[in-house]
């Protein structure tokens, strides 16, 4: 028990390579697919063609006969222990939610809703089987479209009387946090300058790598659900809140998990289908989705359209921002469903001072897959309504758009700041972001050659785009979240197990997917307690280990677990100071803590931390007043949301005869505060910079006119590959504005790239082209759809964006709703 | 039923197999190599590249009776892991953080094996368009190219 004296002076800040990796290279992994138990039969899903269908019948004797299938049921076959599938945040006292069964006995709401489950004993034979399931279905007159759907013709669900779901609303002068948009418009009206745009948020699928996969096993006292989930304890609580089982009856395991980015942040009628049929079969059951149904049956992201007016005076210091959005939540109200947009409330107005500013948004439902979290959730479509204003603004006044940013923003010595929202941003540096992020970037030759490409006409022109981004993560304080009606709290737990042979194991509440948690947690964890890197254990995911937690999104789990996990390791020492005392007989006043040992200031005496863990394993000499242990746990309940931010910028080029784009350069610089271990935050920014340029340029969700999903395979549904992207340049300022509301300093960067890049990209493209006459491209920004857009311009006409390859949005127009051109 | 034999992984195995069956459920299934894995159903993620007689395939896209005499090797037998001895294209994505989730990487790694037996000294270009045929979600692809780059480095050393 000398290994202290083995350890790196510090933890935090070092690129240690992960603690998971062993496994996950050696292919000796734990994904819920990979979960096989005796007798365990498997289930495979009869989904709805239909997006809108009344079922008249189904007949499942065909299913029912073939060989080793072993049950076939549908909707009827339950009561109400199938539970219902839940909305944890219906954002106004009077929304219209629909009941939402995880397997609907009378009628369908959207295509790929299951309808029957066949269960078999193998994968296969149920798959077969489905086949052989005859639904009969009423098709009724489904719609499709926010625009379409505003209008109340043909309802989702004509039982509520409207497709309007809930309007949510915040104004500042209401709020008492600013002042009146509407005066502020109508003076720059007369006096100033209005920029008025209308953006589509095009919608948009997780398409995490693991298909979703649930196991139940209802034999012994518990029944065990594994899930690939990232939300294991707050499916514990809804399912005994649903289904009637005893929450002490539910245990949760979210195993190894591929990937989430929101699209595992939810309670799925598969889950609760295994739920009920592994209860009524009494034998274990499993279901992997194909990918195919994934796409079409996992919830999808984004899909707003944006209603804009942003007022400034002549100068170009803004003075007003009004938002409407428009947002389509899809057949049903998902677990956050209408909480996403909102969650966008706070962040249209960024980094900038405007006085006055109101939000109104409308959510409607329609008979499509349904939408919910995907990676920033609400903010990425608020930073990429103001980043884009923001760039059409400096085209308005004519400077540059860094320049029009620098009016605006808030200046590093204004932290902490109040805005119009009503969010105090602790600290920040926007000015020291963006000159490294310049620097590093080569902006001005980078503006020199695109000048220099346009003087001279050439056919490749280069455009050259800003995102100034600031985010609100770590959710979250869980008084705030009461206050908008979110049905949980946004606390986390950690618990920290000294053991007998001096060996630490570290359980929190989090619930990590890639993330790297075991890693950055042990890190935190061998600083904090003075012991090696290599004693932590770092255990998560399954709700008998971890009892208390509110799982991994929203870039919570370091500003929030972390810090759980920081006082629960105070605890300890503070226990193990009361030992250390007794057995070195000595004051506590007079014991220095420090590299894992207790030590008598002004001796050579002292006792390892490990030494007083074995101390309390043997319980042979301890104090009469001291209880025999020194483990600890603790709750964090965040005080305030963090707010990382950054400067994103990104060199496009586009071919003005073919329309291709081709990105040059991307270089980002995040201040994320304090850094735990840079080599994991720099995969967290890779990968979301590239989840964010992909929504900019290639992924689209869409559904035919009918309400069938046209890009329902990998085929259509255009991930971005190895080929089609860059390596990019990531830089962190070199003294971060760090969180002060958090011990660690820490802010949350699991969302960051996503939030940043995607303005940073469309920016680029505008830019490349604007001086053609063109100030906006429909996302994703396809090369059929730029090249329209530099044709049309050419041609005189608007820049209106063109239907064909967006076709539930633009009918002869830009942000109308048809399907015209679908899956052509 | 249709009986096959093969080497996976170094062993001899023998079964009898309907002639739809893929050969990654074969491995999964019948054989509990359960590295290999499966992320879509239209060959286009790569999640399950394992080795066919040495040459990368995609093993939803290769049915298990035509590798009935062949040699299969998965991730799992890429390494003696128990030895704790890894390949050098494993280690290289350990150092360069090329996974996160982890559910791409078997496949990545296969590929990437693949890759630098037919070109050891690739530029990143070549990386980039070598590695296509497999989807990652999570690393943006940027430290994917390192890892096969820096393996690439590591074999000239």
């Amino acid at each position: 028990m000398t290994a202290t004296q083995d350890r790196p002076a510090t933890e935090i800040g070092k690129d240690r390579r992960r603690k998971e990796d062993q496994r996950l290279i050696t292919g000796r992994t734990r994904w819920t697919d990979n979960i096989t138990l005796p007798g365990m039969l498997h289930m495979a899903m009869v989904r709805s063609p239909f997006a809108h269908a009344t079922i008249t019948s189904i007949d499942t004797e065909a299913a029912k006969a073939s060989t080793n299938v072993v049950a076939v049921l549908s909707g009827k076959d339950f009561g109400d222990e199938l539970g219902v599938c839940i909305n944890a945040w219906p954002i106004t006292p009077d929304q219209k939610t629909p009941g939402h069964s995880p397997m609907p006995a009378d009628r369908v709401a959207f295509a790929g809703e299951i309808v029957a489950v066949v269960v078999a004993r193998t994968a296969a034979e149920a798959r077969d089987a489905a086949e052989l399931v005859d639904v009969e279905y009423d098709e009724l007159p489904a719609v499709v479209g926010i625009k379409k759907a505003l209008t109340d013709e043909v309802l989702a669900h004509p039982d509520l009387g409207t497709n309007k779901s809930a309007l949510w609303v915040f104004d500042s002068a209401e709020a008492g946090t600013g002042t009146d948009v509407e005066a502020a418009i109508a003076t720059a009206r007369t006096d100033g300058i209005v920029i008025e745009r209308d953006y589509r948020q095009q919608r948009l699928i997780p398409a995490f790598m693991e298909p979703r996969s649930v196991v139940v096993d209802p034999t012994g006292e518990q029944i065990t659900m594994w899930s690939a989930t990232q939300i294991p304890h707050i499916l514990r609580f809804a399912l005994a809140a649903t289904t009637g089982v005893p929450e002490s009856k539910i245990r949760v395991i979210a195993p190894d998990v591929g990937g989430g980015f929101g699209g595992k942040l939810q309670a799925t009628p598969e889950e609760w289908i295994a739920w009920a049929v592994a209860r009524r079969l009494s034998r274990p059951v499993k279901y992997t989705e194909t990918r195919s149904e994934s796409l079409m049956a996992a919830h999808h992201g984004r899909d707003q359209v944006q209603t804009l007016t942003l007022a400034a005076d002549k100068e170009g210091k803004v003075t007003a921002l009004r938002v409407h959005l428009d947002a389509d939540l899809g057949a049903y109200i998902a677990l956050v469903g209408g909480g996403v947009p909102v969650l966008g409330a706070f962040m249209f107005n960024a980094i900038y001072k405007f006085p006055a500013y109101r939000f109104e948004c409308q959510t409607v439902l329609t008979n499509t897959t349904f939408t919910d979290a995907y990676r920033g959730a609400g903010r990425p479509e608020a930073t990429y309504a103001i980043e884009r204003l923001m760039d059409e603004l400096a085209a308005e006044v004519g400077v540059d758009p860094l320049e029009i940013r620098e009016r605006n923003w808030i200046k590093h010595e204004e932290f902490p700041f109040t805005t119009v929202a009503g969010l105090e941003y602790d600290s920040g540096n926007y000015e020291a972001a963006t000159a490294l992020a310049k620097e590093s970037f080569g902006y001005d030759a980078l503006r020199a050659e695109q000048k220099e490409r346009r003087d001279r006409g050439d056919r490749v022109q280069l455009g050259i785009g800003v995102s100034t981004f600031t985010e609100m993560c770590g959710l979250a304080p869980s008084r705030v979240l009461g206050s908008l009606d979110y049905g949980a709290g946004g606390w986390e737990h950690a618990s920290v197990r000294m053991l007998a042979t001096g060996k630490v194991e570290v359980v929190t509440g989090t619930s990590a997917h890639g993330q790297g948690h075991e890693t950055a947690f042990s890190q935190i964890v061998a600083d904090r307690l003075g012991v090696p890197f290599e004693d932590v254990e770092v255990l998560h995911g399954d709700t008998q280990v971890a009892h208390r937690g509110l799982d991994t999104y929203g870039s919570r789990s370091l500003v929030v677990g972390g810090e759980a996990l920081v006082q629960a390791v105070d605890k300890v020492i503070d226990k193990a100071r009361h030992l250390a005392s007794h057995l070195l007989e000595a004051s506590q006043d007079d014991l220095d803590y420090a590299d894992g040992k207790f030590t008598v200031r002004g001796t050579d005496q002292g006792v390892a931390i490990q030494e007083l863990a074995t101390a309390t394993f043997t319980g042979h000499n301890y104090p009469d007043d001291m209880e025999l242990s020194i483990d600890a746990e603790a709750t964090y309940d965040p005080v305030n949301f963090n707010y990382p931010h950054g400067t994103h910028l990104c060199a496009m080029e586009v071919d003005t005869e073919t329309g291709a784009v081709k990105m040059r350069k991307y270089t980002c610089c995040d201040d994320i505060g304090n850094i735990i271990n840079p080599l994991i935050v720099a995969g967290q920014v890779h990968g979301g910079l590239v989840q964010g340029i992909a929504q900019a340029l290639w992924e689209e969700a869409v559904h035919d006119e009918a309400g069938t999903l046209v890009s329902g395979s990998f085929v259509d549904y255009l991930l971005p590959t190895a080929a089609d992207t860059i390596s990019f340049d990531v830089q962190h300022t070199q003294e971060p504005s760090v969180c002060t509301t958090n011990t660690l300093g820490t802010k949350g960067v699991g969302e960051a790239g996503t939030i940043a890049s995607t303005p940073a990209v469309v920016n680029a493209v505008v830019d490349a082209v604007r001086h053609l006459g063109i100030n906006d491209i429909q996302m994703p920004c396809t090369p059929e759809r730029v090249w329209r857009a530099i044709e049309d311009s050419r041609a005189g006409g608007a820049t209106e964006t063109p239907p064909d390859a967006m076709p539930h949005f633009a009918e002869g127009e830009a942000n109308q709703d048809s399907t015209d051109g679908a899956g052509q | 039923m249709t009986k096959i034999q093969l080497t996976v992984d170094g062993a001899s195995v023998s079964d009898d197999v309907e002639p739809r069956m893929l050969l990654v459920q074969y491995l999964r299934e019948k054989l509990g190599k359960t590295g290999t894995v499966i992320g879509c159903d239209t060959s286009n993620c790569g999640a399950c590249t394992v080795h066919l007689d040495g040459t990368s395939v995609k093993s939803c896209n290769v049915l298990a009776v035509q590798a009935d005499g062949r040699t299969v090797t998965t991730i799992e037998g890429l390494a003696d892991t128990a030895e704790g001895e890894l390949h050098p294209v494993q280690e290289s994505f350990r150092e360069c953080h090329g996974l996160q989730c982890g559910f791409c990487t078997p496949g990545m790694i296969m590929q990437a094996v693949d890759l630098l037996g037919e070109n050891p000294n690739p530029t990143e270009e070549e990386v980039r368009l070598g590695m296509e045929g497999n989807l990652c979600r999570c690393t943006g692809y940027h430290n994917i190219v390192k890892s096969v780059l820096h393996a690439a480095e590591g074999a000239k050393a």
